[in-house]
């Protein structure tokens, strides 16, 4: 199945996908040096992002998420795509600084977690295998 | 997005790269947000700068932007995370200071002027009316769209490089007259005066809009206000309504360019303001810091707070935040003498809001309607809001 959406950031990736229906805030709710997320009560609360194309409606909390999600590029744990529901700024301008492949308006319903999923970046589909 | 010749090279890297991830960035955020096309920006102000907010995250991105990225406006900076001078003195560990040195010089290596203030329309980053800008700082935002008429979105701190690397905005949001018309009619029957009512006054109608959903008031009933006054208003609107513009009737320069809003209309009255300034009492507070310069202190605040400290002392923590630039100015003029005299303390550079000074007190008392807000939030103090003169009398009690 391929789904189409708008690119936000190039590059093509095929790699496991991590689904959650919660935002995510880079900044305090994801540990930079571990990649896993630590928000309290989050839906992927303890799980790591790292290595996987991370799938979520859209971005919140503080601008410095932005830098954090740099941070973890340089560490290697970032995760090797993201695909939003509804772009936000924050993972926008992460995304663009870090070179991580980014779709949005996709909907996220039809990706669940655990399927090798392609992410295009530069045509802005995902196609999920 | 349409791009011309120039915009074009800079994203296929003739420029160098720091203006290509700068395009980057600029063209996606225009493509996200439906621009037709870049504008020119006549300035730009940076924040995220403390490095307590930065942390080593954004310091290396800023490090690898500083290999060869250079600004091609006049671009300031929003206060660091201590006095670059006097950090010592103000408690600030060495190891935080070293960090904090390492981003400011990361900006000054881009050409990026490191005065390190809230305020730069108060020194010397002074837009004019219409103008295009790139600021970030939310109640900067606010002062020059509102007070100023400036054209202005809210940055954040890499889209404000950006903006700062290559001299350029996508053309979307405030710098559109479309997006600039008031939508919420605030009608004040009750005088105001003073820099913390003006705070109070932000956080009343800053509340009512995030739960209108709105952003634009157009405020009526306030007959002439100071420039202080105005941007103590802003920071706490910014803060507690995400507000970026505002009109204010009689007072700001666009208030009769556009239709006055008739749909949605709501009153303040005293007894509006009197709720509001006590939800910015914690009852229980006992105070051991007390600060002044949330939004920076002008000269005219700090010659005000000289004036209350001349020959007292001062038995509590007292800051005066402020620009450097002003600070020489009280230097001169010998306000700095008195104030310093009397036991009190200038943290230029910095603030109470980006210091890193959580656990260090219990209770903070302020003029700022902001500042109580991060003053709960942030560093977990207890807060009390009160005049300048309040302050001061607090301090040396």
């Amino acid at each position: 199945m391929k789904l189409i959406g708008r690119k936000i950031y190039k590059g093509m990736v095929e790699a496991e996908a991590i689904v959650t229906n919660d935002g995510i805030s880079f900044y305090g709710g994801v540990d930079p040096d571990s990649g896993k997320v630590v928000e309290v009560g989050h839906e992927l609360e303890g799980q790591s992002i790292t290595g996987k194309v991370l799938v979520f409606p859209t971005g919140k909390g503080s601008t410095v998420g932005s830098y954090t999600m740099y941070r973890m590029k340089k560490n290697n744990t970032a995760p090797v795509a993201i695909v939003n529901k509804e772009i936000d700024t924050i993972i926008a301008v992460g995304c663009i600084i870090s070179e991580i492949p980014c779709v949005d308006k996709i909907d996220i319903k039809n990706i669940k977690t655990g399927q090798k999923i392609i992410v295009n970046g530069s045509e802005g589909s995902v196609e999920v295998k | 997005m349409r791009l011309d010749q120039e915009e074009k090279d800079m994203l296929e890297g003739k420029y160098g790269k720091a203006a290509q991830k700068s395009m980057e960035i600029l063209t996606t955020l225009g493509e996200i947000f439906d621009a037709e096309n870049m504008i020119d920006v006549h300035g730009v102000q940076i924040a995220g700068v403390s490095y307590a907010n930065l942390g080593e995250a954004g310091l290396e991105f800023l490090t690898d932007m500083a290999e060869d990225g250079k600004v091609r406006v006049l671009t300031t900076l929003n206060p660091a995370g201590m006095d670059r001078e006097n950090w010592q003195a103000l408690g600030i560990d060495k190891e935080f200071a070293k960090n904090q040195n390492r981003a400011i010089d990361a900006f000054a290596r881009m050409g990026i002027i490191t005065t390190c203030s809230c305020t730069p329309y108060l020194i010397g980053n002074a837009p004019h009316y219409g103008q295009h800008i790139a600021w970030a700082e939310s109640s900067a935002v606010c002062y020059s769209n509102s007070v100023i008429g400036a054209r202005t979105n809210r940055e954040g701190g890499p889209s404000a490089l950006a903006a700062a690397l290559t001299g350029k905005t996508p053309n979307y949001g405030y710098h559109l007259e479309k997006n600039r018309h008031g939508q919420v009619l605030v009608n004040i029957n009750a005088p105001v005066n003073g820099t913390d009512e003006f705070g109070v006054l932000g956080k009343i109608i800053g509340d009512k809009l995030v739960e209108l959903g709105k952003k634009i008031p157009y405020i009526t009933g306030i007959s002439s206000a100071t420039v202080e006054e105005l941007k103590s208003f802003c920071a706490s609107v910014a803060t507690y309504g995400g507000t970026a513009l505002f009109h204010m009737e009689d007072v700001t320069p666009e208030y009769n360019k556009y239709p006055k809003p008739t749909e949605i209309v709501f009153e303040i009255n005293q007894n509006e303001l009197d709720i509001a300034r006590g939800e910015l009492i914690d009852e229980d507070i006992e105070v051991d810091f007390v600060s002044i310069g949330c939004p920076h202190a002008s000269i005219h605040e700090i010659a005000n707070v000289a004036k209350l400290l001349e020959g007292k002392k001062v038995k509590k923590e007292f800051w005066i935040t402020t620009a450097r630039p002003t600070k020489r100015i009280a230097d001169e003029v010998g306000y700095s003498k008195i104030i310093e005299d009397a036991g009190a303390k200038f943290a230029a550079d910095t603030c109470c809001v980006v210091a890193p000074i959580k656990g260090r007190f219990k209770g903070i008392m302020v003029d700022s309607a902001k500042a109580c807000y991060y003053g709960r939030a942030k560093n977990k103090f207890k807060v009390k809001i009160g005049s300048i003169e309040e302050c001061v009398g607090e301090a040396i009690k």
